[in-house]
């Protein structure tokens, strides 16, 4: 299955991505995302924050399970206001 | 003020453009309104002591909006209200500018006045919004409270970081 992934402000800075595709066997979760991406993106570790994690516009916990075609968000606490 | 005839219609929005405050208090307004609160975040020029030339903004634009769309539906379950608004503007802003803005009308002000307190903190926690300060001491993002919010909509421990830090508008 494929999965979109996007990241915002520093996380995107950071990668120098703002989205990427991943191509996934089923049953991953949002958290086997995470850290594949730490993996592949050293940097995403040790931020001293914890990313925050969306699928599909909504705030999901890391035990969420993707499906194909899924938006998956990673982005920093947010600091709007 | 003109009179309104055609109904309320909640506002949730991600702008770029500067926002017209008086307008936006109009726009939730009806004629049996008998209370606007409008509550302003502007840019201030200090953050922790340092000064702070201007802010960028960024935003997860659909995301902010459908969240914005939840706030106003828990408002609207818990006070009787009539127009909502939300917008955060996103992109480079100067100190003074406003960068959210809440406007809510109700038949009564306190009804008004406490929805909107609870909409910014609502905001602030869960709206997928994140902001950049070019101050003195160099460029760097605002790491907010790990969204205490969100956390506890997880079923993560809520921590307790938003405690040792100011609440910012």
């Amino acid at each position: 299955m494929f999965v979109t992934i996007k990241f915002f402000a520093s996380y995107r800075e950071m990668l120098g991505e703002d989205q990427i595709l991943l191509e996934l066997d089923d049953g991953y979760t949002v958290g086997d995302i995470l850290d594949i991406l730490k993996d592949r993106y050293p940097v995403l570790k040790d931020q001293g924050y914890m990313p925050l994690t969306a699928c599909n516009l909504k705030h999901v916990s890391k035990r969420h399970a993707v499906e194909d075609g899924d938006e998956v968000a990673i982005f920093p606490p947010v600091s709007g206001g | 003020m003109a009179t309104r005839a055609e109904p309320l219609i909640d506002i949730c929005s991600i702008v770029t453009d500067p926002i017209d405050l008086g307008s936006l208090a109009e726009k939730v307004r009806s004629d049996t309104s008998g209370a606007v609160a409008l509550f302003a975040g502007v840019v201030r020029d200090h953050h922790k002591g340092v000064r702070v030339n201007r802010l960028e903004y960024e935003a997860y634009a659909p995301m902010a909006e459908r969240e914005m769309r939840r706030i106003v539906l828990d408002l609207r379950e818990r006070w009787n209200l009539e127009g909502v608004a939300i917008v955060h503007r996103i992109g480079r802003l100067e100190v003074g500018e406003t960068s959210v803005a809440i406007a809510i009308s109700a038949s009564h002000r306190k009804e008004a006045l406490d929805a909107c307190a609870v909409a910014i903190d609502r905001v602030k926690s869960d709206v997928p919004v994140w902001k950049k300060e070019h101050g003195d001491s160099g460029v760097d993002w605002v790491i907010g409270d790990d969204s205490p919010r969100a956390r506890a909509s997880f079923g993560l421990p809520v921590s307790n970081r938003s405690s040792r830090r100011p609440p910012e508008a």
